[in-house]
């Protein structure tokens, strides 16, 4: 009695009407995982970085992402301060453990900040962006011993420092970044986020803020 | 063109039902300046079977077609669902028959529905028509989506004298004939064409034309349960200016 | 296995078509899902390529599914998770509990999946001792009322803002019972509340796959909600159950299909949240699950591959099918009586349970093809619904008056002097019992047609009857 996987296997074989597949084969189909080739990449997104930033907002937005773009990372902790005023929020950070954030001047804006991971009554996480793609406004952002990923969706608020140069252009552009990046494989997880969370499981009528947070803050820096 | 032969393949609905919309194919092709003939051996395209998952008869009854339409230049049909069993289906169900397959896809490739065969193969632009009205057309689902029937009537209807063509909010939704299916399931064909009638009656048509008679009979017959003022005919009718013949499908002869 | 109901269609067909509530919610499509399709694709200039292209990944796909999933499974592996295969439903139920029992549960949380409703994975699961709690909105909503989902992507499509708000009341004792609950706002923000203790409380995070990435050993979850990755991250497990054809060769690959889903599905540009997930917890990440398995379901798919029903694993679940079905619209997911509703259900119960249990569904279709015209991977759904008739035909299953009518026209279709005779006399006959008027109400055996709409009555002869005088006529 063979094991689950050969059968399965085999009954793949049988349907498709062959044995395994030969060496010259399985050679190809190996080039394909190991050097990816595009697909057709949607025109959208391919433009020159203020236009290509300019539709990253226009699609953000759209999603009920709030944008704002300073000149310079020192610009983060009023930004959010700010933020915090706009929606009634204690001036309490908590920040992925990602140096170039931690190394902000949080006291100077008046927050308290620490890192870690969520707690019940935290309400607003700060987290770095790996990357985006403007053809949909999508912040792309990965796990990491600097990004738990609970902050992603556990606070009520999020707020997002994206690097204007990390704008790209597509899903593709993005995934080349992540390759190059993280030559050895993935981290745990890669997740792109287009937008608060949102359901409309209540009688299709669209809300905000199921799950994950109810806003989601941009601010984008250079 | 030096004289094509066009064989008119009327369908079972129309010879059965509406054989006006059968004369007012022939005149306007004939206005067109094509030479008609109508073979009388000729019967069923085979849907009924086909669809019912009858393959057998099916294929019997489309050699019938086959050899019909063999000596014709042209097929032309004034209805889309025919039509698209010719060109669309006829060469798969012979597939596994290399003579009969090659016949059928022959057939397939000459066979046309009417009002696209006025237009996108002989060029016509406009009918020499007057209607006064308001016409809504119901674009079938076969006429639509299997023989890319949609602009075409539109320009002719459009091209009559005084005729104002009014849009239907869903024209592309199933009225829910689909052959045996609004017998096999009437109340969901019911739902169907009840929504249809819905639509037709608010889009302030006076007129609803379409180029499947399958589907007219069954449009009409919803909008009369419904006591809805709309008149229904097919496309052919209209455009041959044979509106004065024979009343709308479905309504009552009016008395002299 | 869950409950099949598919034999009781034409019962379920009655009741559907008689609610009233339902019917306002299936009304909702034709605005909603159906129009911000058109909106989204109409925005997408590459649409029908990339249409093109998915079909083809898919296609390729299929035919090397062996490779790919094997691919998929040394990649797993390789970043440290587990892939385990299961023939056959009761296989995977088995593996999950084992899996469960290992990760300490305890509490089940998990995310929306279609292939765990189909293999009946939450009863089984609380048979055997676990709690299980739904946190898709909507997959919650649907298990406080004991149903099965009504839709693919949306399955509590069925259910008003006051049933929710009951359902709250009665689930949710320990809230008061005088809150305001006649909001959409305050359900959800309910929902939150109480689903946010389960997310921290959870033993072992289920969900199934939207794709699994071969290149990278990688599992894509799509939500709009998030807790496609709450119930991954704050598990100490997380178990992923997809079914074979899930597979997908690489990270452009599913770049691809991803641009299609849910502008298919809901006509959104993008979910707002898509999870690229690749094995469990890295040692220096601060959370994530300690461990992560892949449970790879046959469930009788190699049985369609390279069959006539092969095209139907091309499916990615996106439910635009069901949305523009005008018959789905009229009767709603429950009618179909299985897992899958629609037309894409039409074609994958039968195929998966059998026809003599579901032969009304790939029956109950007008063949209008717009299934086919939305569905991003051109899934020749009405071509496999006729597939499916011929087998019923082929067996005679089909009521003996239809099939007694059928050869009987079918007979006379093949005479043309024999036809051209019953055809005149037909139309003689309708006309003359219509009395003079235009339409008949009643006609005998044909309460089918006149049950719902008057039938026309014919001009009165034949066309060929007509033609023939005319040409007798024209004679010299």
């Amino acid at each position: 009695m063979s094991n689950p996987r050969d059968t399965i296997l085999a009954g793949i074989r049988r349907s498709l009407g062959r044995g395994a597949l030969d060496a010259e084969t399985v050679r190809e189909l190996k080039q394909r995982l190991a050097q990816p080739v595009r697909n057709t990449v949607p025109q959208r997104g391919q433009l020159p970085i203020e236009e290509r930033t300019a539709l990253f907002v226009q699609m953000a937005e759209a999603v009920d992402a709030t944008v704002d773009q300073l000149g310079d990372l020192s610009q983060v902790p009023s930004a959010v301060g700010t933020f915090c005023q706009v929606h009634g929020l204690i001036k309490s950070a908590l920040l992925a453990a990602d140096p170039e954030l931690n190394a902000l001047d949080w006291g100077e804006a008046g927050f308290t900040s620490r890192t870690g991971l969520p707690q019940r009554d935290d309400l607003l996480a700060i987290t770095p962006a790996f990357a985006a793609a403007a053809e949909t406004g999508t912040l792309v952002t990965r796990s990491g011993p600097d990004h738990a990923s609970s902050l992603n969706l556990l606070p009520d608020n999020h707020i997002v420092v994206l690097h204007k140069a990390k704008i790209l252009a597509s899903y593709e552009d993005t995934w080349d970044l992540l390759r190059k990046a993280y030559p050895q494989g993935l981290p745990r997880t890669v997740l792109w986020i287009t937008g608060p969370s949102r359901t409309g499981d209540i009688e299709q009528t669209l809300q905000l803020g199921a799950h994950g947070p109810r806003r989601l803050h941009i601010l984008i820096v250079g | 063109m030096s004289s094509p032969t066009v064989g008119l393949f009327v369908t079972c609905l129309i010879d059965l039902f509406r054989p006006s919309a059968g004369f007012a194919a022939i005149a306007l092709l004939e206005d067109a300046g094509c030479q008609v003939e109508v073979p009388e051996i000729q019967t069923c395209c085979g849907q009924p079977a086909y669809n019912s998952g009858d393959r057998k008869d099916a294929i019997l009854v489309a050699r019938g077609l086959i050899d019909a339409f063999a000596p014709f230049d042209y097929v032309v049909v004034p209805s889309g669902s025919c039509a698209g069993m010719i060109r669309h289906h006829y060469p798969g169900l012979f597939a596994q028959m290399p003579e009969l397959a090659r016949q059928a896809q022959a057939l397939a490739d000459k066979t046309h529905e009417l009002v696209s065969f006025l237009v996108d193969v002989l060029g016509v632009k406009q009918v020499p028509v007057a209607f006064k009205g308001k016409l809504a057309y119901h674009d079938s689902c076969s006429a639509l989506r299997e023989m890319g029937i949609h602009d075409q009537p539109r320009q002719l209807l459009s091209s009559m004298d005084g005729a104002e063509l009014v849009a239907l909010e869903n024209p592309e939704t199933c009225c829910g004939f689909g052959g045996t299916f609004c017998v096999k399931y009437p109340e969901i064909s019911g739902r169907m064409v009840d929504d249809k009638a819905r639509d037709i009656e608010a889009s302030g048509a006076d007129t609803l034309v379409g180029p499947d008679l399958g589907c007219l009979l069954n449009m009409a017959g919803k909008l009369r349960r419904r006591g809805a003022a709309v008149e229904v005919r097919h496309v052919a009718e209209v455009l041959a200016g044979k509106t004065d013949k024979t009343p709308p499908i479905a309504a009552d002869p009016k008395r002299s | 296995m869950p409950e099949i109901k598919s034999p009781a269609f034409q019962a379920n067909v009655n009741q559907a078509m008689g609610d009233a509530q339902l019917q306002q919610a299936l009304a909702k499509l034709k605005g909603g899902f159906q129009v911000n399709r058109v909106t989204a694709a109409g925005k997408l200039p590459e649409f029908e390529t990339l249409r093109d292209q998915a079909t083809g990944i898919k296609e390729h796909t299929l035919a090397h599914l062996d490779f790919y999933l094997e691919a998929f499974e040394e990649k797993t592996r390789a970043a440290g998770g587990q892939v385990h295969w299961a023939c056959t439903a009761a296989d995977a139920r088995r593996i999950i509990l084992e899996l469960c029992r290992q990760g300490g549960a305890g509490k089940v949380i998990k995310g929306k999946s279609m292939i765990t409703e189909e293999i009946g994975l939450n009863d089984f699961l609380i048979h055997n001792g676990l709690e299980v709690v739904e946190t898709d909105l909507g997959e919650y909503i649907i298990q406080l009322r004991n149903e099965p989902p009504s839709h693919i992507i949306a399955p509590a499509i069925h259910v008003s803002k006051e049933q929710v708000a009951d359902d709250f009341r009665e689930a949710h004792e320990a809230l008061d019972p005088q809150r305001p609950l006649a909001e959409p706002r305050q359900l959800l923000d309910e929902a939150r509340h109480i689903l946010r203790e389960h997310f921290l409380s959870a033993d072992v995070g289920i969900t199934g796959a939207n794709f699994l990435v071969a290149e990278t050993g990688s599992v894509v979850i799509v939500t709009n909600e998030g807790n496609g990755d709450l119930t991954q991250t704050l598990s100490k497990m997380h178990v992923v159950v997809a079914s074979l054809e899930k597979v997908v060769p690489t990270l452009e690959d599913s770049a691809t299909l991803l641009r299609l889903l849910a502008r298919s599905a809901t006509g959104q540009e993008l979910s707002v949240y898509t999870t690229y997930a690749t094995g469990p917890k890295r040692e220096q990440d601060p959370d994530g699950p300690g461990s992560f398995h892949v449970v790879l379901l046959n469930g009788g798919r190699t049985d369609l591959l390279g069959g006539p029903l092969n095209d139907v694993l091309r499916c990615i679940r996106c439910g635009a099918c069901m949305n523009s079905c005008p018959v789905y619209g009229a009767i709603g997911g429950h009618a179909y009586g299985w897992v899958y509703p629609g037309p894409i259900g039409a074609v994958l119960t039968p195929a998966l349970i059998g026809m003599e249990k579901s032969h009304h569904l790939p029956h109950a279709s007008s063949f209008c093809g717009k299934c086919e015209e939305v569905c991003p991977v051109r899934i020749p759904l009405p071509k496999m619904m006729r597939h499916l008739r011929e087998k019923s035909y082929e067996k005679g299953a089909l009521p003996r008056t239809f099939l007694a009518g059928m050869g009987f026209w079918a007979f006379l279709a093949r005479r043309p002097r024999l036809y051209r005779t019953a055809a005149n006399f037909l139309a003689r006959a309708l006309a003359w019992a219509a009395m003079g008027r235009g339409a008949l109400k009643h006609v005998p055996f044909a309460a089918g047609w006149t049950s719902e709409r008057d039938l026309p009555a014919p001009e009165g002869r034949s066309f060929f009857a007509q033609y023939r005088k005319q040409k007798k006529g024209e004679k010299p």
